[in-house]
């Protein structure tokens, strides 16, 4: 009988506002909230979204599909490269580098994908770290494009639309960050409960299944390898925007790992999750590593191993859980 | 050019046999409990600084160095397993472990920056291991024919162990067939335990052994992490051969690129990783599940 | 006699140096209903694998509707109607049971293609999956997690995802094992229910199952097919008797 209540329950939020809607308003919650408690550190806030949509486009691979990936940077930085020569080279509006780093991004991710997504287990996050370090490896080495060890600098784009300058408290950066990490993450609402979507969480579950009920697998794999591509170009490509540099630190064998550990943090096979990982990670390390870097590593380590004891899904599903328990427990006295 | 093969080669089996030494216990902890344990470079690490304290701090002398290393390790890690490993061993899944188990890492390294600073500690090798050795074409370094000496015996005490002891029977049971072994009376749990201090003894040792390749300092624990879960996938999980195969193999991949095209770094060494996955996935003498 | 659905010729299945079948060859039509039986290791499951494409046969060939499709993927099978189910369940265990149907029916229409489409809202979507729970009973549980399912519904539900791919050829593996006696009767009468047009094979070991559905039975020991004809004769038979019954009986004598 309960589930008979529990369908006619979900009809009205089906026809209340729209999840997208939702989306867009906790989001610009968020960013004002940002605003108000770093106005003097814009630049921490957007380099926080640049690394945000990295672990977005993580999720949609590990999260979502269950494709474990060690080297998901190489796209990050591969993007960032490719936009800072492009504005180097003189072309600097920022929605047209936008757009190029979001292409290079999608190369990159069907290329990798196509080559990880053949092999499951060990194999395919050895694959995923070798494709990694072989970007990385070839960004120190093909110093012309790179800047090497030095990186790419002096990357100066120019203005939104034409009229908003990007300015050194970073007001513009900020604003042109936030609009693309709230669209982005709509267009990704979308995706991940498209049926392409739902297939790719079907694969996740059990994909010889999934190749049972005539899915084509590998095909579908590295479409989403694709989206995931483009999503962290994206992020790649408005950290070049944003910071006017490029360094090796951006393909490094770190970035992913860490990427990895946002995620897993804040609930992998969540938007919300990687959404929320990200943000809580960097800002614990903006504050613990500003005030001892040392502690830094042994903080980060106990916390991960805190979550793995205490909240194994994520930090999203135990806020969700704990919210609930509180609910109830505030009814029932009432 | 035969003289540079002969050295490259030389070179490669001393760095492989290194390789070999420390990811073997990785490579027995996946074919048996079924962790991706990323933090096994750390206790490679641990291993090294204990040695080090051991030979500048207490004045011992270069073997009962590496026994306390290797004592040592075993026993700062065992508290660690009993609180943390247990909980993954052979259901966890796999972004459970890699978080985990990267936790563990971070806090050593988090530690050993605090207690030890980030500047590299040597191992001063023993007056017989120091100097170099001649061997006709070419003059070596003797700790790197040492490496070699360490590697083989390993390898050979290993197989001992395992194709021949009670320990060996029930490990390879085990492998084979976890929920088969439990049925039959194997105590899963001692043999996972007794497994686990094996493969972090085997680290330190060779932590201490290879110090001069892979210079003890608090990121060495996830720096080299990547090459030993390499040598692990292209071995296949739990082979002996197979990890001295991947070793070797490796440590020629990379000392020929580094000697030939080193402004490439380590370009084709993962060149050859993707290549041998592709050609080998289950590893180049694992088997097929 | 109408035209084969799923034909195979002299199907053959060696692991190493052991031959789990052996030169098998059969046929079912449209509208049949056939069992197949055999005692414990005798290779019945390998045979459902190498016919849904899961392994490659030695040798022989495999034909779905006329078609050799001994090479082909297991999704290129599919397509071609060719639907299986699993002795131990396969569910898609984060989504709902309505989001598991839902995606075989999607898939059908070659919907799965599509980023950005909300089809999974789509009326005529939801009258598909609505029907098919419908029709094995399932209908309220359309919002449960597969992992709260109980077995029986779980088994069902397994059967469900079969159906919206609207099948030419069934393949159930043992559909009722390991489901108690109150929700196996559920399962049993979802069969007997099924579209009268679809061949319909089914291994299982039940016989009181087997003899109420199948219009035709198949013996395999050994990895060789030693009988197929009407379950009237298969237990009269004496080699079925020997190689399966018989090895029945002798359990049955000494326990």
């Amino acid at each position: 009988m309960t589930d008979r209540t529990l369908a006619e329950d979900a009809i009205p939020a089906r026809i209340a506002i729209p999840v997208e809607l939702r989306a867009v308003a906790i989001m610009l919650t968020l960013a004002a909230f940002g605003y108000v408690l770093f106005p003097d550190d814009l630049a921490f806030l957007t380099r926080l979204i640049s690394i945000a949509l990295l672990v977005l486009s993580l999720d949609l691979v590990t999260g979502y599909s269950g494709v474990a990936t060690l080297g998901h940077s190489a796209i990050f930085g591969v993007s960032a490269y490719a936009v800072g020569n492009l504005c180097l080279a003189g072309q600097s509006d920022p929605l047209l580098l936008l757009v190029a780093g979001a292409l290079a991004g999608a190369l990159m991710g069907l290329a990798s994908g196509a080559l990880i997504t053949r092999f499951k287990g060990l194999p395919q996050l050895v694959l995923s770290i070798a494709v990694g370090q072989l970007v990385a490896a070839l960004a120190n080495k093909l110093s012309g494009l790179t800047g090497g060890s030095d990186g790419l600098s002096g990357i100066s784009p120019g203005r939104v639309f034409g009229i908003y300058a990007f300015d050194i408290y970073g007001r513009t950066g900020y604003v042109f960050s936030v609009a693309v990490l709230i669209v982005v993450f709509v267009v990704l609402l979308r995706i991940v409960r498209s049926p392409f979507g739902l297939l790719c969480r079907a694969i996740k579950d059990d994909s010889l299944r999934a190749r049972m009920i005539g899915a084509r697998v590998y095909p579908r794999l590295v479409l989403m390898y694709g989206v995931s591509g483009v999503v962290a170009g994206i992020g790649g490509s408005l950290a070049a925007i944003n910071t006017g540099v490029v360094g090796l630190d951006s393909v490094s064998f770190e970035r992913s790992a860490e990427a990895l550990v946002m995620l897993v943090l804040g609930g992998a096979g969540s938007l919300w999750g990687a959404l929320i990982g990200s943000i809580v990670f960097q800002v614990f390390e903006h504050y613990v590593s500003a005030a001892n870097p040392f502690h830094w590593m042994t903080m980060v380590g106990a916390l991960l191993i805190a979550v793995v004891l205490f909240a194994p899904k994520g930090l999203l599903p135990l806020a969700i859980s704990l919210t609930g328990r509180v609910a109830s427990a505030l009814r029932s006295r009432a | 050019m035969l003289r540079t093969s002969l050295s490259i080669g030389l070179d490669a089996i001393s760095y492989g046999m290194v390789l070999f030494i420390i990811s073997i216990g990785l490579s027995i902890m996946m074919g048996l409990m079924r962790v991706v344990n990323l933090a096994h470079g750390a206790f490679s690490m641990i291993g090294g600084y204990l040695a080090s304290f051991a030979l500048k701090s207490a004045g011992l002398g270069y073997p009962l160095a590496i026994a306390l290393a290797v004592l040592g390790t075993i026993v700062i890690a065992l508290p660690i397993e009993f609180l943390l490993y247990r909980r993954i061993y052979r259901k966890s899944d796999e972004l459970t472990q890699l978080l985990l188990t990267i936790g563990i890492a971070f806090v050593i390294i988090g530690v050993a920056n605090y207690l030890m600073g980030p500047t590299t500690k040597s191992i001063p090798l023993p007056a017989m291991l120091s100097g170099p050795v001649d061997l006709g074409f070419r003059m070596i370094p003797a700790h790197r024919l040492f490496a070699v000496a360490c590697g083989v015996c390993t390898a050979g005490l290993l197989w001992l162990l395992i194709d021949r002891t009670g320990f060996g029977i029930r490990l390879r049971a085990a492998v084979d067939n976890g929920d088969m072994a439990e049925a039959l009376g194997i105590k899963t749990q001692i043999l996972f335990s007794a497994t686990f201090a094996l493969a972090v003894g085997l680290a330190a040792f060779g932590g201490v052994v290879g110090a001069e390749l892979l210079p003890i300092e608090p990121f060495y624990a996830l720096r080299y992490m990547v090459v030993f879960l390499v040598v692990v996938s292209v071995g296949g999980a739990g082979s002996i051969p197979g990890a001295v195969a991947a070793s070797i193999l490796l440590g020629l991949a990379d000392t020929t690129g580094k000697y030939l095209a080193p402004e490439y770094g380590e370009f084709f060494f993962y060149l050859a990783v993707i290549l041998v996955v592709f050609l080998f996935p289950n590893g180049l003498l694992g088997r097929k599940h | 006699m109408t035209r084969p659905l799923l034909e195979l010729r002299h199907v053959s299945k060696a692991f190493g140096g052991m031959k789990v079948n052996d030169d098998v060859s059969f046929s079912v039509a449209e509208g049949d209903r056939v069992a197949l039986i055999g005692p414990n290791g005798a290779g019945k499951t390998t045979l459902i694998n190498v016919i849904s494409g899961d392994l490659q046969p030695s040798e022989g060939c495999i034909l779905v509707g006329g078609v050799d499709m001994t090479t082909h993927s297991i999704p290129r099978r599919v397509d071609a109607g060719l639907i299986r189910t699993f002795q131990i369940t396969r569910l898609f265990t984060s989504l709902t049971v309505a989001e598991n149907v839902a995606l075989a029916v999607m898939q059908k229409k070659g919907l799965t293609k599509r980023v950005f489409s909300s089809a999974i809202g789509r009326t005529d979507i939801r009258r598909e999956w609505q029907r098919v729970l419908g029709v094995l009973d399932i209908a309220h549980l359309a919002d449960r997690q597969v992992s709260q399912l109980a077995y029986g519904q779980q088994r069902l539900l397994d059967l469900a995802i079969g159906l919206a791919l609207e099948p030419k050829v069934l393949l159930l593996d043992e559909p009722a094992a390991g489901v108690p006696s109150d929700e196996s009767s559920r399962i049993i009468e979802a069969i007997d229910r099924l579209p009268a047009h679809i061949a319909v094979l089914m291994i299982e070991h039940d016989m009181d199952l087997v003899f109420r559905f199948a219009r035709r039975v198949l013996v395999l020991a050994n990895g060789r097919l030693i009988f197929q004809g009407n379950p009237a004769e298969v237990t009269s038979h004496q080699e079925v008797r020997r190689a399966y019954l018989g090895s029945y009986a002798d359990a049955c004598h000494t326990h």
